[in-house]
C-alpha cells in the first residue's frame, strides 16, 4: 500500500516532472529562437521618423524635419516632407536622425575570437599572394560582432583578410543579413595589399625577410624593399600579360589558352585600375613609396594605416590617393613625438587637402567604438563637422558607395540611425535605426546576457 | 654603435625638457571660475578652487590669493579630480615573474622607472595616479605599487605614502600558462588547471598562518629561536593580518566566486576583483564579500574568457552597490579613460556623477588612498584636471593635470615646445656623429615600428 501510494506519488512526480521540462524545453526553443537568429534581420515596411532633428551630412542640419523610408531606400527628407498614407510613424522628438557610420577598414566576420579560440579565426591565408581569397566567403553573418557592432550605429563595414603581400579581396557589408549575399553591399570591392615596408626586425610585413631584430643597416632594408616591390611589380606585369593572353585567345581560338592562374586571374580588375587597391602602410616612407608605385602602374590607391599620411600630401594628392586612417587609438611611434599627434593627424590631413575617413581598423569586437575615434579627432582640430563626415560621408566616398550611403538623401539606401544626443557621444543611445530600410530589433549578444543577470539576487 | 648611443642620449635629454617644466609651482595656486565636478558633491557652477601647500585648502566663488599665487582663469572649463587607473603597468620594466606558481616576493617597487613616457601621455589624459601591477602569470603574484605619476621626480616621490601595500593574485587562462607551449624535456609548471590554482592559493595561506603561527609563537616565548625568515610568505601573512590588499586578476564569474569562498575560509576580505569581465553573473555576492571591481568599460571577445564581457557590466555592479573602478591595462588606454567613464552613463545609465567616481573616487577607495585624493573636497591632495570642456564630451580635451597643486602637464606649454623640440631634433640629426652611413657614418638602428598599445608580457602572451 504504502510502496503503491509511493509509486504513484512518484509518477505524478514523474509526470509534473517531464512536463516541467516541456515547459523548459520550450522555454529553451523561445530562447534559442532569440539566440540562434542571433542577428535578426528586422522587418520592412514604410516609415516616417516625424519631428526629428535632422543631420543629413549632405547638408545644413534641418531643427525639426521628416525623413521617409520606403522600399529600403530614402524617399524623401526635409522639414515640409509629407508622409506617405499606411507609414508608420516614429516620433522623432528630441532626437536626431542621422545616417549609419561606416567603419572602412575591419576585419569583421573573419575573427570571432582572436586568441585561444583559432577555429574561430578566418583572416589570413597562406603564403604570400591570395588574391584570389575573398573576404565574402569568409566573412560570417552570424557573428556576435555584428550585432554588437551595429546597435552603436555603425550600419556598414569594410571588412578584408591581412597577411602575404597581396592578402586577399575585401567586401562592403551592411550589418545585416542571413547569408553573406545578403550583407554584400560590394562583394568584391577591393584588394589588400601589405605593401612591402622598410622595417627592421618584423621583416616586410609579411616577407619575413627582416632584420630578425639584430641591428641592421638601414640602406640595406631599403634595398630588400626596393627588391620586393619590383617582385610585385612583375607580378602585377604576369596580371596584364595573362589578361592580354587570355583575351586575345576569347578573340581568337588558335592562339594557345594561357593555363588558368586563379590569382592572377583575380587581381586583373584591380591591375587594370578598375577596383581600388587597398595598401596598408604607416610611415612616411613607405606612403611616399606607394605614391610611386601608385603612380607608375597607374592603379586606384587607398591607403589603410595612414598615421604619416600629412607629410607625404604632395604625393598622395597628386596619385589621386586617399586615405583611411586607423590610428587614433595608437600610441605615438616614437618616444620623442607630440603626445596627440596621432590624435591630429585626421585634422592635418584634413588642412593638407587629402581625402581621407576615420576608421577603428579593428577586428571587428571593437568597430563600435567608431564614433568616439572620429570624436577624439574632433578633439584635436577635427571638429564635430569634419568629425562626423569623416566616418559617413568620407567613408563613403573613399569606398566608392557615396552613391548609395553616406547620407541621408532621397534615393540613397535607408541606412538611418536615430539618436538622442551628438552621435559621436559616448554618452549617447541608439534609439532606432534601419538598414537597408529595415528596421533593426536594438539587441545583441550584450544585451541578452543583460537581461539575463541584471535583476538576478 | 656609440654614435648612436649619443643620438639616443641627446633625444632623451631633448625629451626631458617638458618635465622639466612641468612640475613647476608650488605654493598657492587658484582656479577661477571653473564648473567643477567634485565626484562627492555635486557640480558646482562659477567656482573657484584654492590649493595651498599641495591641499585644496578652499573651494568657493569669488576666492582670492597671495600676490605669488599661480592664478588659472578656467572660465568656461571643467575641473575635475584626477583620474586613477587602478590596473596599469606604466613604469613597470618588468611584468611577470612567471617561474613560480607564487611569486609573492617579487615586488613592483623594484623595477618601476620614473622615465617612461607613458607617464606623460597617461597625465596628458588627465591621470595622476595608477595602481601599477605585477602580470597575471601566477595564482599569487607580484607586489604592487600605488603611484602618482610626478613626472619629472625622482622615482621614490612617485609612491603614494601611506598607501596600503597590494598584492596581485590571478586567475585562469593565463594562469594555466594557455597559451605557453611545453618544450620537449620542460617539466610543466603547476597548475595546469583552474582546480590546481585554487590549490595552490589554498596551499599557500595555510604555509602562510603555520608560518605566522610560528612566529607568533616565537614571540610569545613559547619557542626559543626564531623561525627563519620567509619573503614568500611575509607577505601573504600580511594579508591575513589585513594589512595587504589582494588585486585579484580573473574573468569568469565562478573562479572568482572561489576566490572569494577562498578568502572567506581564510577570514580576510579581497581588495578587488580585477578585470571581473563576468562579475555581473554574481554581483550580489560580490557585495556581500565586500570587494570592488575594477573592470573594462567595454572590451571584450579578444580572448576565450572575455567572450561574455558586457558593457552593462559596470551598471550591474553598480546597482548592487559593489565599488567599481574602470580601468585600462593598457599604456594607450589610459589616454581616454573620460570617455570610458562616459560609456557607463550610456550603457544601463549609471548616474553622471557615479560615473565620474568610476575613473577617480573608486580607484582611490580601492586603492586605500580615498581619504587623501580621488575628489575635490577640502583637505584633499590637490589632484585635479581642467578640461576644455566636459569631460565626458568626445570633443573636449585636458588642458592642465596637477598632482598636489603642481603643474605635471600642461596643454598649452607643451604646444608652445614643440617648434623648439623639432629644430634640437633636427640640429641633432645633422651633427658629425649622427651622420647617414651613405656619408661615411655608421648606419643608424632603424626605429621599430608599434602600432599596439599593449605591451607583451614576457611569455609573448597578451597582459589583460
Amino acid at each position: 500500500m504504502k510502496k503503491e501510494a509511493k509509486m504513484k506519488n512518484s509518477r505524478i512526480v514523474q509526470y509534473v516532472g517531464i512536463l516541467a521540462m516541456l515547459l523548459a524545453s520550450f522555454e529553451l526553443v523561445s530562447a534559442q529562437s532569440d539566440g540562434a537568429q542571433q542577428n535578426r534581420t528586422g522587418r520592412a515596411g514604410t516609415f516616417a521618423i516625424v519631428n526629428a532633428r535632422i543631420v543629413p551630412v549632405s547638408g545644413p542640419v534641418i531643427p525639426n524635419g521628416t525623413v521617409v523610408i520606403q522600399n529600403g531606400k530614402i524617399t524623401a527628407v526635409g522639414a515640409g516632407a509629407s508622409v506617405p498614407s499606411g507609414a508608420e510613424r516614429i516620433d522623432g522628438r528630441g532626437l536626431s536622425v542621422y545616417p549609419g557610420m561606416i567603419d572602412a577598414a575591419t576585419n569583421l566576420g573573419l575573427i570571432e575570437i582572436g586568441q585561444g579560440a583559432n577555429a574561430t579565426v578566418d583572416v589570413q591565408e597562406v603564403g604570400s599572394n591570395n588574391a584570389n581569397a575573398k573576404a565574402i566567403t569568409g566573412i560570417n553573418p552570424h557573428t556576435s560582432h555584428v550585432n554588437v557592432t551595429r546597435v552603436n550605429g555603425i550600419t556598414t563595414v569594410h571588412s578584408g583578410p591581412r597577411g602575404g603581400i597581396v592578402s586577399g579581396q575585401s567586401a562592403i557589408i551592411n550589418l545585416n543579413g542571413s547569408t553573406q549575399a545578403d550583407m554584400a553591399v560590394v562583394a568584391e570591392a577591393g584588394l589588400i595589399l601589405n605593401f612591402p615596408r622598410v622595417v627592421a626586425g618584423g621583416g616586410f610585413g609579411g616577407f619575413g625577410g627582416g632584420g630578425g631584430g639584430g641591428q641592421v643597416d638601414f640602406n640595406e632594408l631599403i634595398r630588400r624593399r626596393d627588391a620586393a616591390v619590383e617582385e610585385l611589380k612583375k607580378t602585377f606585369r604576369d596580371v596584364l600579360a595573362y589578361a592580354r593572353a587570355t583575351e586575345a585567345h576569347a578573340k581568337d581560338k588558335t592562339l594557345p589558352a594561357p593555363t588558368t592562374d586563379l590569382k592572377l586571374a583575380a587581381m586583373i580588375p584591380y591591375v587594370r585600375g578598375e577596383r581600388p587597391i587597398y595598401f596598408m602602410v604607416e610611415r612616411e616612407r613607405d606612403i611616399r613609396a606607394v605614391a610611386k608605385f601608385v603612380g607608375e602602374m597607374k592603379v586606384k590607391g587607398v591607403i589603410i594605416g595612414g598615421q604619416d599620411a600629412w607629410k607625404a600630401a604632395d604625393d598622395l594628392k597628386k596619385n589621386d590617393i586617399a586615405v583611411i586612417y586607423t590610428n587614433i587609438y595608437s600610441l605615438p611611434v616614437q618616444q620623442d613625438d607630440p603626445y596627440d599627434y596621432l590624435f591630429e593627424a585626421p585634422s592635418l590631413m584634413q588642412k593638407a587637402g587629402i581625402k581621407f575617413a576615420v576608421s577603428t581598423g579593428n577586428d571587428g569586437s571593437e568597430a563600435r567604438d567608431l564614433p568616439y575615434h572620429a570624436g577624439l579627432a574632433g578633439a584635436y582640430g577635427l571638429g564635430p563637422e569634419e568629425a562626423l563626415k569623416s566616418v559617413t560621408i568620407y567613408p563613403a566616398q573613399i569606398l566608392g558607395v557615396a552613391d548609395r550611403m553616406g547620407s541621408l538623401e532621397v534615393g540613397k539606401m535607408a541606412n538611418v540611425v536615430v539618436t538622442d544626443g551628438d552621435i559621436l557621444d559616448p554618452r549617447t543611445n541608439i534609439k532606432h535605426m534601419f538598414i537597408g530600410g529595415r528596421l533593426i530589433p536594438l539587441t545583441s549578444r550584450h544585451t541578452d546576457l543583460f537581461d539575463s543577470f541584471k535583476d538576478r539576487k | 654603435m656609440k654614435k648612436v648611443i649619443i643620438l639616443a642620449l641627446l633625444i632623451t635629454a631633448s625629451m626631458v625638457l617638458p618635465a622639466v617644466v612641468a612640475g613647476q609651482s608650488s605654493g598657492e595656486v587658484l582656479i577661477k571660475n571653473a564648473t567643477v565636478m567634485t565626484a562627492s558633491s555635486g557640480t558646482l557652477q562659477g567656482t573657484d578652487i584654492l590649493i595651498r601647500d599641495g591641499k585644496i585648502s578652499r573651494i568657493g566663488k569669488g576666492l582670492s590669493a597671495g600676490a605669488n599665487a599661480k592664478v588659472i582663469d578656467a572660465t568656461g572649463k571643467y575641473v575635475i579630480p584626477g583620474i586613477i587607473d587602478a590596473h596599469s603597468h606604466a613604469m613597470v620594466s618588468a611584468i611577470n615573474e612567471g617561474s613560480l606558481a607564487v611569486s609573492s616576493m617579487t615586488r613592483i617597487r623594484d623595477v618601476l622607472n620614473p622615465n617612461d613616457v607613458s607617464i606623460y601621455r597617461a597625465l596628458a589624459g588627465g591621470v595622476t595616479g595608477a595602481l601599477l601591477l605585477h602580470g597575471s602569470a601566477n595564482p599569487i603574484g607580484g607586489q604592487s605599487s600605488t603611484v602618482k605619476f610626478k613626472y619629472g621626480k625622482p622615482v621614490e616621490a612617485f609612491l603614494v605614502e601611506g598607501a596600503p601595500e597590494g598584492i596581485k593574485f590571478a586567475l585562469g587562462e593565463n594562469v594555466k600558462r594557455s597559451s605557453s607551449q611545453i618544450q620537449p624535456g620542460q617539466t610543466p609548471r603547476y597548475p595546469r588547471t583552474r582546480m590546481g590554482a585554487m590549490e595552490v592559493i589554498r596551499d599557500a595561506f595555510i604555509r602562510a598562518r603555520e608560518y605566522k603561527q610560528s612566529w607568533d609563537d616565537y614571540r610569545a616565548k613559547k619557542t626559543r629561536t626564531p623561525p627563519r625568515i620567509d619573503e614568500e610568505l611575509a607577505p601573504i601573512v600580511e594579508i591575513l593580518e589585513g594589512k595587504r590588499l589582494v588585486h585579484a586578476h580573473g574573468y569568469r564569474s565562478d573562479e572568482q566566486l572561489n576566490l572569494l569562498r577562498i578568502a572567506e575560509e581564510f577570514g580576510f576580505k579581497i581588495g578587488t576583483l580585477q578585470h571581473g569581465l563576468e562579475a555581473y553573473k554574481f554581483a550580489p555576492e560580490i557585495a556581500k564579500h565586500g570587494a570592488g571591481v575594477s573592470i573594462f568599460a567595454d572590451s571584450w571577445s579578444y580572448k576565450l574568457e572575455a567572450y561574455d564581457s558586457i558593457p552593462y557590466n559596470a551598471y550591474i555592479l553598480w546597482k548592487n552597490g559593489v565599488n567599481v573602478s574602470i580601468n585600462s591595462d593598457s599604456a594607450e588606454r589610459i589616454r581616454r579613460l573620460n570617455l570610458d567613464a562616459a560609456k557607463a552613463m550610456k550603457y544601463g545609465g549609471v548616474p553622471e556623477q557615479d560615473a565620474l567616481k568610476m575613473i577617480t573616487l573608486n580607484p582611490a577607495i580601492q586603492l586605500g588612498i580615498g581619504r587623501r585624493t580621488g575628489s575635490i573636497e577640502v583637505g584633499k591632495d590637490g589632484d585635479v584636471v581642467i578640461w576644455s570642456g566636459h569631460p565626458f564630451s568626445p570633443y573636449s580635451v585636458p588642458e592642465v593635470t596637477m598632482i598636489e597643486g603642481e603643474v605635471y602637464f600642461d596643454r598649452a606649454n607643451d604646444k608652445s615646445l614643440r617648434a623648439e623640440l623639432q629644430r634640437e631634433r633636427e640640429a641633432l640629426e645633422k651633427l658629425d656623429v649622427n651622420r647617414a652611413p651613405s656619408s661615411g657614418g655608421t648606419p643608424p638602428r632603424a626605429p621599430s615600428e608599434r602600432n599596439s598599445g599593449e605591451v607583451e608580457d614576457h611569455d609573448g602572451g597578451h597582459q589583460k
